[in-house]
């Protein structure tokens, strides 16, 4: 069973942004809370999802979000990526948030630019009720805050869009595959003793777009992934960070795979999902992910470049930042960029590191 | 103990200059003592402010123990009265906020030589034993004149210099003072150089220098 | 040696604790005054401060309606969604039992976290802060005055600026009777690089430059000058009572040092070791007198800020905090006053002479050689005050002008009096009254700096009152012009504005719109006022200077009124123009006064207002109807029209509430003033008392040649009230002439408006009664312990015969 902890990381920068200042008594808990008891919170249950429904927020759920990552390219052949993510977190029990204004509901979306020069990041953060950010099934599919949007008649037919002070993208997402269930059947198991999270994801979008850069405008095409995901219970925090990454294979599979950073080992799981969109979940020992060069960036060393095997599927890749200083410089920061893959496959995906402090 | 050697004075006052010692030389002995007489403006008192080193004389040199004391800047010469020297004035000088005893003690204190004992004594002996505690405002004249010259002693110094230590007294209480003065000086062995207009307290003394315009008369 | 000169040095006080006292007290007092003086400025300050930052360190720009009425919730989600990077505000004031509190309310998602004082941001995304009822967010000092059923939970934070509540929208909305209303956006950093304009998003919001704690400090720099400057007159009035008692306790201890010399203490010992005294007493009385201070600034702060609040709009807490740098200040000038008053006579220790007669000299016998020197020097101060006054402008030469002037007048008293007496021992004919004139002349040096103190005490007094009765005669005939509606009303929207004039319409007889906006004037934020063209302010408008059919032009739009502040301030008058926003050359046709307003303020026609300021909305009225209809109506508009109460304002409530704001800013004024005069009766009191120990000898003849001691009691009596009285005369023109410089000079340059001068006597018949009772009750004490000396005590002067 595969045990998936990327969005684990992700619900600790909701946490830290958003709790942790708030619940002082909760600081003697380990990092971000994660152990945290999610009393009067709904729980994950195993079962089917129900589409469309679920495409929209899970108010008696804590934590959940939206994330989009694109590998993107120019007419000039220029390789780019952006990312669009939308969290969600319930600053109190029960799946009433209270109304308009009195809303404990609270949003924060991240938006990135990825050139192999630069990196440009931009944060938002707001309430519930009021407006300002949410997600809609109304008409459609819309997922916004403040004028970042994404926005479309489905799920898999959606117009992207945000900005910041300096760079900006609009983008048109269309899916050319299935949606695919994460862990056992979406119902994601994370620890022994019993913390789960509902997860899937939409690894087929074929993109064109523009991306608005201080230089002027760039003409865009590539593939996107989005990872939507939603949980009331987090683990125990012994790890130090993730490592994290989404990979497009130039044969069309795709894969997901992360290693949870713990003391001198490591605690790895992957899912290999089939062109058809099949996927294969793999435990932990299957993926191995080896550093090979680091880079110092805003005072940290992280590690920009891996070699990732999985010898179930005889892959054996390097991989390697389009941008090495693709630092996420948020409330809660991070790295995230694209990469490019070379080895027993060709292709291109994102990486993500946390905790290299 | 004590040389003086051709001292010159003169004082100006509104536009008049006047000289008040006219080369004066005298020696004093260890425990000797000696009147200094004359009439008012003869220059006595002044002579005696020089030795103590309250003034400065024109010319001429103050020998005191192995000090000149012509040579001394203030500094120096304010040590010498704290330490060598003492002086009984005339208008008794006390320290009207200080009791007797501290009064008593008060120049030992000063020149950081304070012999408690001695100082008892002293008190006992000039019969101030029952008004230690008093301050001077409460005593008579005679009874301060006394604490005065108890202030001077309680220092021990080699010389003690009186400017008409009875001069504010009645005779009879101005003979018992200067009794119990000279029995207390022959005491610590100290010379006494005494200024007096009364020529028969001068003959207390065992040498008598009359001073007349400013010299010594032969 | 040190040691045993020190003791005997010291013991000169422990025989005389009572001039010990006097010292202290003295020094006590007059760093008191100051320092409370200084502790309540720097209070104020502080708070200006923190009040600014209130959102951030950096104040930012805001989106709000022209004519801050607050708007529907709506337009936030609005802004954000067209990518207008804002963070939503509704502020008000709310009246808590413990006081007004300005509440904040702040929307915790986006504002940035930085903007909140340290500490409280994680309070801020607290459930319980969240929503309803919420949580607000003070400073302890502003939890412990503030309380009562109607507000939510308080966290308290330190930090936090006084008299501010953070809270969240809707807990900040419930309280202020805003539901789904915001007071304004604050503008964040980082704005998207692509939004539409403003006026497609949220036609009528403008953006608005953040006010800053500099704006606020500009606007009551006067104030705090006005305050400075009674400070350090109380602070001159204790000197003068330490400057005498060192000076006393100096000449007193001449023979002593004298002894001390002769006894073998160098004179630089001796020096050093006074100075080492003066220093600790300086700084024992200064630390009381910090002490002190504190509690007559706590006393005096909650006037201070409620002046402030109503008179500025600052936000001042009530209360004091204790600052290290207020304690250093404190001292120091506890320090500086003794040594400046302890000089002359450390000068004279400097060069005693040894061999002087060893008698004590008559305390501050002042040879008329010093007279004619203090003659001179009260001239030439005279003619520098004359001089700043002809030359200097500005605040500060109108306070060293003033300065100037008392200090002349202090030094010319003993000068006056001198004469006074010398007429009245030339008029005396019996020999009884001749020896009281000649006896009072003798005794003047001893006394003439507590006089003197007395003089600059009475003369403040006089100026002060005269100055604010002054005020208080055409303010309330201001008052009474400028409120001439009988009603005022606010409507909370445009569309409520149309059914209440359509419905008040036949109920009264006239309807009076007023518009207004904020905008800077001459570089210090003003405001802009619109009103209609009626009779109401043709006739009772208080012009000042005005060109012919100044009405007619307004009207017509052709030119505008500026109050006399912005007239001055930028010296423009009628016939001249000024540049507005949107109207670079405004015509001046008239000037009006406008007391109390510390702001600039433009006066123009209705139309020309909405010509040039499309977006304000005409929300206010003033109402016009007979006074005994307004009970009537002001009930019909709540019940049967559903105005809110809130939205009426009763012109009587208006006048009691604007004079209530007058009266507090002169509070402390006389509260101060009414200090300086009981510390001058003190100083009255210590040097009669002085005087009375050394004055035997003086009287011992006059009793030995046939007077009672209960007639020479008497005369001491009499003698002071003499003196008190000829001091009142005296300080009957300087204060005059200090009223003068109040009202033409500094409220002018400290307020911008000039007033005329009253005169009122009857505070002076008050004044002078109360300064010979001062007299009198100071002169008690001496007089009675002369009455009952004892023979034998008298008799002693001719025993001790010196």
């Amino acid at each position: 069973m595969a045990t998936n902890l990327r969005p684990l990381h992700r619900a600790c920068l909701l946490l830290l942004l958003l709790l942790l200042a708030a619940v002082p008594e909760a600081r003697a808990q380990g990092f971000a809370n994660l152990g945290q008891a999610a009393e009067g919170y709904a729980m994950p249950a195993p079962g089917p999802f129900a589409f469309p429904k679920d495409h929209g927020p899970h108010p008696g759920f804590r934590i959940e979000w939206w994330y989009v990552t694109a590998n993107l390219e120019g007419a000039d052949g220029t390789p780019y990526g952006i990312q669009w993510t939308l969290f969600r977190t319930a600053l109190k029990p029960g799946a009433d948030l209270g109304p308009g204004w009195s809303s404990a509901e609270g949003w924060m979306g991240h938006a990135a630019l990825t050139t192999p020069e630069r990196h440009f990041v931009a944060e938002r953060r707001g309430r519930g009720g009021t407006g300002q950010a949410g997600v809609s099934l109304e008409k459609g599919f819309d997922a916004w805050i403040d004028e970042w949007r994404m926005q479309g008649p489905d799920i898999d037919h959606v117009r992207l869009n945000a900005e910041g002070p300096d760079f900006g993208y609009d983008l048109q997402l269309a899916a050319e595959g299935p949606l695919v269930a994460q862990g056992d059947g979406g119902y994601s198991v994370k620890s022994a003793s019993g913390q789960a999270s509902r997860y899937y994801s939409q690894p087929f979008y074929r993109v064109t777009g523009t991306l608005a850069l201080p230089d002027g405008a760039v003409e865009v095409t590539g593939q996107a992934w989005l990872d939507r995901e939603w949980s009331s219970q987090l683990l125990d925090a012994t790890q130090e960070g993730w490592d994290w990454i989404s990979l497009h294979f130039d044969s069309g599979a795709k894969l997901m795979g992360f290693v949870l950073r713990e003391g001198s080992g490591g605690f790895t799981s992957a899912t290999w999902i089939a062109p058809d969109g099949t996927p294969t979940p793999y435990p932990d020992g299957a993926l191995r992910m080896t550093p090979l060069d680091r880079h110092a960036v805003q005072g940290r060393t992280v590690p920009v470049e891996w070699r990732v095997e999985l010898p179930a599927r005889d892959l054996d890749v390097t991989i390697a930042a389009l941008n090495r200083d693709a630092w996420m410089a948020t409330s809660v920061p991070y790295w995230e960029g694209p990469v490019t893959i070379e080895g027993s496959e060709g292709g291109r995906g994102y990486l993500e590191m946390t905790g290299y402090d | 103990m004590l040389e003086v050697r051709d001292l010159k004075k003169t004082f100006r006052s509104s536009g008049e200059v006047q000289q008040v010692l006219r080369g004066v030389s005298l020696s004093l002995e260890r425990g000797a003592t000696m009147a200094l007489t004359g009439e008012s403006g003869s220059g006595k008192s002044t002579l005696l402010h020089l030795v103590a080193g309250l003034d400065r004389p024109d010319s001429g040199t103050i020998v005191i123990g192995d000090t000149d004391v012509t040579a001394e800047d203030d500094r120096g010469r304010a040590a010498l009265r704290r330490g060598k020297v003492g002086v009984v004035f005339q208008q008794f000088n006390l320290i009207p906020s200080l009791t007797v005893a501290a009064n008593i003690a008060f120049q030992a204190r000063l020149a950081g030589r304070e012999d408690a004992p001695w100082s008892a004594r002293l008190t006992d002996r000039l019969g101030l034993a029952e008004h230690a505690r008093k301050y001077p405002e409460q005593l008579s004249g005679g009874q301060q004149q006394r604490v005065a010259i108890g202030r001077t002693l309680a220092a021990k110094p080699a010389l003690v210099l009186a400017d008409e230590p009875t001069g504010n007294l009645d005779e009879e209480t101005g003979e018992r003072v200067l009794d119990l003065m000279l029995d207390l000086v022959a005491e610590t062995g100290a010379a006494l150089l005494m200024v007096t207009h009364s020529s028969r307290l001068a003959q207390r003394m065992e040498r008598q220098l009359h001073l007349e315009r400013g010299a010594i008369r032969a | 040696m040190r040691r045993a000169a020190l003791v005997a040095l010291l013991s000169h006080w422990r025989r005389r604790p009572f001039q010990l006292l006097t010292l202290l007290l003295g020094l006590a007092t007059a760093t008191a005054l100051w320092s409370g003086v200084q502790a309540i400025n720097a209070e104020a300050r502080a708070s200006y401060d923190r009040a600014a930052g209130a959102l951030g360190a950096t104040p930012r720009p805001s989106l709000a309606r022209a004519d801050g009425t607050p708007m529907d919730e709506a337009l936030f989600a609005a802004l954000r969604r067209a990518g207008w990077l804002v963070t939503p505000l509704v502020e008000g004031r709310v009246e808590t039992a413990g006081g007004s509190l300005r509440i904040l309310g702040v929307d915790p998602f986006t504002l940035p976290g930085g903007d909140l004082p340290e500490g409280a941001a994680g309070d801020a995304l607290d459930p319980a802060f969240l929503g309803l009822p919420g949580r607000l967010i003070v400073s302890p000092e502003t939890a412990a005055r503030i309380g009562g059923p109607e507000l939510p939970p308080l966290i308290e934070v330190e930090g936090v600026a006084p008299g501010i509540a953070y809270a969240d929208i809707p807990a900040a909305q419930a309280l202020l009777g805003l539901d789904g209303q915001l007071s304004r956006f604050v503008l964040l950093d980082g704005q998207p690089g692509n939004r539409p304009p403003l006026d497609e998003v949220a036609p009528g919001l403008s953006l608005q430059q953040p006010q800053t704690g500099a704006d606020m400090a500009r606007l009551t720099d006067s104030f705090h000058l006005n305050l400075t400057a009674f400070g350090l007159l109380s602070f001159a009035v204790g000197l003068f009572i330490v400057r005498g008692t060192i000076g006393l306790a100096f000449e007193q201890r001449r023979p002593m040092f004298r002894t001390l010399r002769a006894l073998g203490l160098p004179a630089a010992t001796l020096l050093w070791l006074l100075l080492a005294e003066l220093l600790v007493f300086a700084l024992i009385a200064g630390a009381a007198g910090i002490a002190l201070g504190y509690l007559v600034a706590s006393a005096l702060i909650p006037d201070v800020a409620a002046t402030l609040r109503g008179l500025y709009g600052a936000s001042v807490e009530g209360t004091l905090s204790i600052r290290p740098v207020w304690w250093l200040t404190g001292l120091g000038i506890a320090v500086l006053g003794t040594a400046l008053a302890a000089l002359s006579s450390l000068w004279q220790v400097a060069r005693l002479p040894l061999l002087a007669p060893a008698q004590p000299r008559a305390w501050a016998r002042a040879s008329e050689a010093g007279l004619v020197w203090q003659g001179l020097a009260a001239l030439g101060l005279a003619a520098l005050s004359g001089l700043t006054i002809w030359l200097g402008s500005g605040l500060i030469a109108a306070f060293v002008m003033l300065g100037a002037l008392l200090i002349a007048a202090a030094l010319a008293l003993p000068l006056v009096l001198y004469g006074a007496l010398w007429i009245g021992a030339r008029l005396a004919k019996r020999p009884l009254a001749q020896w009281f004139w000649a006896d009072t002349r003798q005794q003047l040096p001893g006394l003439s700096l507590a006089l003197m103190a007395l003089l600059l005490a009475l003369a403040a007094n006089i100026g002060v009152g005269t100055m604010v009765s002054s005020f208080r005669l055409p303010f309330t005939g201001w008052l009474d012009q400028r409120l001439a509606s009988e009603l005022y009303v606010t409507a909370d929207n445009p569309e409520q504005a149309e059914r209440l004039t359509g419905w008040l319409a036949p109920r009264v007889q006239a309807i009076l719109p007023i518009m207004n906006t904020d905008a800077r004037i001459a570089g210090l934020p003003g405001e802009i006022y619109g009103v209609a063209d009626d009779p109401t302010y043709r006739d009772n408008w208080p012009l000042i200077d005005r060109l012919p059919d100044v009405w007619d032009r307004v009207a017509a739009g052709d030119g505008v009124l500026i109050n006399e502040q912005l007239a001055r301030r930028t010296d423009t008058w009628s016939g001249g123009t000024i540049a507005l926003p949107g109207w670079p050359g405004a015509p001046v046709v008239g000037v009006y006064s406008d007391y109390g307003n510390p702001l600039g303020q433009v006066l123009m026609g209705l139309d020309a207002l909405r010509d040039r300021f499309p977006e304000v909305e005409a929300l206010r009225f003033g109402l016009r109807l007979p006074r005994g209809e307004v009970a009537g109506l002001t009930r019909a508009l709540t019940q049967d029209f559903g105005l809110s109460a809130e939205n009426i304002v009763d012109q009587a409530a208006l006048k009691a509430f604007s004079i209530q704001v007058f009266e507090r800013t002169f509070t402390v004024s006389r509260a101060l003033n009414v200090l300086t005069l009981a510390v001058a009766g003190f100083a009255i009191l210590t040097s009669l008392l002085t005087l009375s120990a050394m004055r035997l000898p003086q009287l011992a003849p006059v009793w030995a040649l046939g007077v009672t001691r209960r007639g020479l009691a008497r005369l001491e009596l009499v003698r002071a009230l003499v003196l008190a009285g000829l001091t009142m005369l005296c300080a009957l023109p300087v204060g005059l002439l200090l009223a003068w410089v109040l009202l033409a000079v500094i409220n002018v340059a400290a307020f911008g408006w000039k007033l005329p001068l009253f005169l009122f006597p009857s505070d002076w018949v008050v004044l002078g009664a109360l300064s010979l009772a001062a007299a009198g009750l100071a002169a008690l004490w001496p007089a009675l312990s002369i009455a009952r000396i004892p023979p034998a005590r008298l008799l002693q002067v001719f025993a001790h015969e010196r």
